[in-house]
């Protein structure tokens, strides 16, 4: 079963899209069978017969019944659509934030994504983490969309439809999952060379499992022991232009142009899910961003291999 | 050849259709109508979005008396032609001149207005939104009118070398139409940059 | 014969050769343009295609790197642009050119030096894009095609984000070619309002001229919108500008307003006259008259006024507004009646006929039924909420390729082999074309239809590569074998035509016994068209003057 199946929904946009996405179907399937029967009809029927006479038929100038006949009846098959859909765009669009809900600030960036949870003072990224929401008493997660750069497009089918981060255009959506799992999606608009992975993964968990996630996400880093192979790396990072573009907090290390790294081995991947965060890989990605993404902004830094050492068990640190 | 003649009605006698040439003109007015209809829209949606910058009403002054001189062109190229059909080819000179006349004024003011707020007022097409939209939505305009002002100094130098004759009149007609859609446009480019955006 | 006739046919073999190329060079000749026009196409539909066996080779497997991403970026770039500017396009002009003087009983176009110009102007525009190959960055830069997508959204084109020249070959090449594409709609709708023949209200015009007109007058309002945008985005790139400046207070949104107002007028520019085609060889093919001739020129009219106003269904997942959104849902069900009415008016042509299965009535057979199946999917698109899921994944992909290829592909292709007889005075291997269609059908079905599905399971478009274990390998590996069969079809399209070029049948005036005015006139037609201009009475002239005992004139 595919984990990207829109129609296995898991969120209640979601669900009110496929709720009217089977009546369309059903809609317009009627409609291909009817025609299509007629057409066939007409094919098989009225087809030349082999030493037919070369009369003429009848012709047939046009039928003002007929016309109208099918005229009226896909109109009101047009407004039972519409209507049906301007019903589910209120739902979803119009809805009011209820006072409990998680808000989390979405900055779409090439090709990563940054997530911000302003009032649990949070800054993660490419991993979103929202709690599982019960239909009795809802806790959904409404997300503010923005952009750093270019035009992209948050879209993790099983939870809800898609909507575009559009630089100086603040967008919002909401999701309230009903099951705990990862759910898994991608950028869907073109945003550059690594639009591709720039994918999405949404970890919804219970209640007890996020509290526990924020609690993690809300300390800070304890510093490398001073002699180790991390605390080398700790300066080899501070001094190397990582800090241009990367925040630990509690260290100097303040740049906002690439991924928090704060908590970088609570996440299962990197590069946006391009790569699993296991030691080979994100030693490889320190060393050579383009052998995992080509095209990615990361800047391939040129260090030597006890630098790249040092700098990896540091960055492990980092949980 | 082998052609079936196809005749079925006996000949038409009256059988008159739209001249080629107003046909043509009405349909490069209408896609050009469409292309100044996006500048205006995009001038319109971005008034008051400047984040920076001088602003319209801080450095605009409506050209009331150059807007005159173009819109009386359009009063003095009808009247040229019409002395063209009438057959006087030295008053349509005199009227199709003083078209040149004005409309070559038009643009000197778009140019002495343009300088003033380059150098006076620090107005580029890059300074801010208010800059990028009006020296593209006036500029389209003024390179407009230079085309239009071209199209009307070969037909003078048509007449200066006594090649005109009065059955040119249809085509100038023609021609006219384009003069007629530019004023058109500026109207609409006056009442939206310096009436609304100010 | 006359000796100013010049029929294609005729060239004595002693004539040298670099005087035909000038000849054909420097015509004016609506029928020589109009077959430029179209070998134009055939040549860019080959480079369209290659871009697209590419992708389709990179895709075949998740994780592929046959290609880089910069490549493949570039291939759906110029995949996009090539088969809309400078396939699609040239095609539908190339037919009008040709037929619509013959049609209307005129001798050439309104403007036949403006016609070249046009023509020109659009050949300038394909060559201009193609050497973004070369010219970008230079023979060892290895090229810098453009890269940011067939409708370039802003910011990606802006001098942050496109370094280089390749998006200014994007903007220059379609500038130029929209020149000539204004030049050629204004010619259109001239030489129909202006040159008919005597006789021909506008009531009497075959379908296809009706059909024509209606492009003409969609072209005019809507090749200028895409026009003003690229002035916009050159006035940021090189002036400074800050139309699309975010930072600046500039709006991404406004681009895709400006650019959609042109893109979806843009797709009817290419149906119309696709319905055009199948308009003229369905009522022949069945041997009756079309079925409601006034109500398909209304729905036509209709089709063409509502197709201005249903352009932001492309951004329903941009962040409008639930009433901007819920207009053009509602604008965009609007525009299926007439098209579904048309649809029912080409069953009723057939309905009660007699039906002959040629080359061309097949391929029209098989548009009916694509285009109704295209037709049905947009409406799913059009269902705003739907469409959040299922915008910008190959579901789109599927649905326009079905439209493009399975519609209006199709109708062209039928259009080429019913008037292949009166362009060259051939007869075409019906072997031949029987065979092309189904190795087309097939391969059309492989890729488009199945390409439905990866969308549906949450493949997004323009992506080079994709993970594995999402449920879209095996859809990927059919989508793609599809390729091969209508590549196959393709070439056996171009052997057809060019073999019975050289060695077809006679096929003398009027083979189809059909009753449109360039049927009067010899294969090919003189190069005047008409030694006398014919005077008409009723739509179908020629059904006239073989059925005098029963003239449509009496029933219209």
């Amino acid at each position: 079963m595919s984990p990207t199946n829109i129609f296995a929904p898991a969120s209640t946009p979601a669900d009110s899209v496929f709720g009217l996405s089977i009546f369309v179907i059903l809609t317009c399937t009627a409609i291909f069978i009817a025609v299509g029967a007629l057409l066939t009809y007409a094919v098989v029927k009225f087809r030349n017969r082999p030493g037919d006479d070369r009369t003429e038929p009848a012709q047939v100038y046009g039928s003002t019944q007929v016309e109208l006949a099918w005229t009226v009846i896909p109109v009101l098959i047009v407004v039972a659509l519409f209507l049906a859909s301007a019903r589910v765009i209120a739902s979803v669009q119009d809805v009011p934030r209820p006072a409990g809900a998680l808000e989390v600030v979405v900055t779409g960036h090439q090709y990563w994504w940054e997530y911000r949870y302003p009032k649990l003072n949070i800054v993660t990224a490419n991993e979103l983490h929202v709690p599982v929401s019960d239909p009795a008493d809802p806790t959904p997660t409404f997300l503010t969309l923005l952009s750093a750069d270019t035009d992209h497009s948050f879209w993790v089918p099983r939870l809800g439809g898609k909507t575009d981060l559009i630089p100086n255009h603040p967008n919002s959506m909401w999701i309230d999952p009903h099951e705990t799992g990862l759910f898994l999606g991608q950028c869907a608009q073109y945003c550059g060379t690594q639009h591709a992975k720039m994918l999405l993964r949404v970890y919804v968990q219970t209640r007890e499992e996020f509290d526990r996630w924020v609690q993690e996400q809300q300390r800070l880093p304890h510093d490398s022991t001073e002699g180790s192979a991390a605390s080398a790396g700790q300066r080899v990072f501070e001094s190397t232009a990582c800090v241009n573009c990367h925040t630990v907090s509690g260290t100097p290390a303040k740049g906002l142009f690439g991924p928090d790294l704060t908590h970088l081995m609570s996440r299962d991947t990197i590069a946006s899910g391009a790569a699993p965060n296991n030691h080979e890989k994100l030693r490889l990605w320190i060393k050579n961003p383009n052998a995992i993404k080509p095209g990615s902004k990361m800047p391939a830094m040129g260090l030597n291999d006890r630098d790249l050492d040092t700098l990896t068990a540091y960055l492990e640190t980092l949980r | 050849m082998s052609t079936l003649s196809v005749s079925l009605s006996g000949g038409n006698v009256d059988w008159r259709l739209p001249s080629r040439g107003l046909v043509g003109m009405y349909c490069l007015i209408a896609a050009e109508a469409a292309i100044f209809t996006i500048f205006v829209v995009a001038y319109l949606f971005y008034i008051g979005k400047s984040v920076s910058g001088p602003q319209p009403k801080d450095v605009l002054h409506a050209p009331i008396f150059y807007t005159i001189c173009l819109l009386s062109s359009s009063l003095t190229v009808h009247l040229a032609v019409r002395k063209l059909i009438a057959g006087n080819v030295a008053a349509f000179a005199r009227w199709w001149l003083l078209t040149i006349l004005l409309g070559g004024t038009f643009l000197y003011g778009t140019a002495r207005e343009w300088l003033h707020l380059i150098f006076d007022e620090g107005l580029t097409v890059s300074t801010n939104l208010f800059g990028t939209t009006y020296y593209s939505l006036v500029g389209l305009h003024a390179f407009h009118v230079t085309m239009g002002l071209l199209a009307l100094i070969i037909v003078a130098l048509f007449y200066f070398t006594a090649r005109l004759r009065p059955d040119h009149a249809e085509r100038l007609e023609v021609l006219s139409r384009y003069w007629h859609f530019v004023d058109a446009v500026w109207v609409v480019v006056f009442a939206v940059v310096y009436v609304i955006g100010v | 014969m006359s000796t100013n006739t010049i029929a294609l046919t005729d060239f004595p073999a002693s004539r040298p050769f670099p005087l035909r190329l000038h000849e054909w060079v420097t015509t004016v000749d609506h029928k020589r343009l109009g077959l430029l026009y179209i070998l134009f196409a055939m040549v860019f539909l080959v480079a369209g295609g290659i871009e697209a066996t590419i992708m389709r080779l990179q895709l075949i497997r998740p994780q592929n790197n046959m290609v880089s991403p910069q490549v493949f970026n570039r291939m759906f770039t110029m995949h996009g642009t090539t088969m809309i500017f400078f396939v699609a396009m040239p095609l539908v002009f190339g037919f009008a050119n040709y037929l619509v003087p013959l049609m209307i009983g005129a001798r050439d176009m309104a403007f036949p030096r403006l016609n070249a110009f046009s023509f020109w102007m659009t050949a300038l525009g394909g060559l201009f894009l193609y050497f973004s190959f070369l010219g970008g960055d230079g023979l060892y830069g290895a090229g810098s095609a453009p890269d940011v997508g067939w409708f370039a959204y802003a910011p990606l084109t802006s001098r942050t984000f496109s370094v280089g020249h390749s998006t200014d070959f994007w903007t220059l090449s379609l500038l130029v070619s929209g020149i000539g594409s204004v030049g050629t709609a204004i010619n259109i709708i001239t030489t129909i309002l202006s040159m008919r023949c005597p006789g021909m209200t506008l009531g009497k015009m075959p379908l296809l001229v009706w059909l024509n007109l209606t492009m003409g007058g969609l072209v005019v309002m809507a090749v200028s919108p895409l026009t003003a945008a690229q002035l916009m985005l050159l006035v940021d790139r090189y002036l400074g500008g800050h139309f699309f400046d975010a930072q600046a207070g500039g709006s991404a949104v406004i681009w895709m307003h400006f650019f959609w107002v042109f893109g979806h007028p843009e797709v009817y520019v290419l149906a119309i006259p696709a319905f055009a085609i199948a308009s003229e060889i369905i009522p022949v093919f069945s041997r009756k008259a079309i079925f409601g001739y006034p109500v398909m020129v209304l729905a036509t009219i209709a089709i063409g006024f509502i197709s201005m106003s249903v352009w932001a269904h492309h951004m329903f997942t941009v962040g409008m507004t639930s009433g901007a959104n819920i207009f053009f849902v509602l604008s965009t069900m609007a525009i299926a009646v007439p098209t579904g009415i048309k649809i029912f008016n080409w069953l009723a042509t057939m309905w009660g006929g007699k039906i002959r299965f040629a080359a061309p009535m097949l391929f029209c057979i098989a548009f009916l039924f694509q285009f109704l199946i295209a037709g049905l999917t947009g409406v799913t698109l059009a269902v705003a909420p739907f469409d959040w899921q299922l915008g910008n994944s190959y579901y789109v992909v599927a649905h326009f390729h079905y439209v493009i290829v399975g519609a209006i592909l199709f109708a062209i292709f039928g259009g080429f082999y019913y008037w292949f007889p009166k362009v060259t005075g051939k007869m075409y291997s019906e072997v031949l074309a029987k065979l092309q269609f189904w190795l087309f059908f097939i391969g059309f079905h492989l890729t488009f239809d199945f390409m439905h599905i990866p969308g549906m399971l949450g493949m997004p478009r323009r992506i080079y590569t994709y993970e594995p274990g999402r449920g879209w390998d095996v859809w990927n590996v059919i989508v793609t074998l599809g390729v091969f069969f209508q590549a196959a079809g393709v070439l056996l399209l171009a052997g057809n035509l060019i073999l019975s070029y050289f060695r077809g049948k006679a096929a003398g005036n009027d083979p189809w016994d059909a009753w449109t005015l360039e049927w009067s006139t010899s294969s090919p037609p003189p190069e005047y068209n008409y030694a006398l201009i014919p005077s008409v009475r009723s739509r179908r002239p020629l059904w006239d003057l073989k059925h005098p005992e029963d003239p449509d004139w009496r029933y219209e």
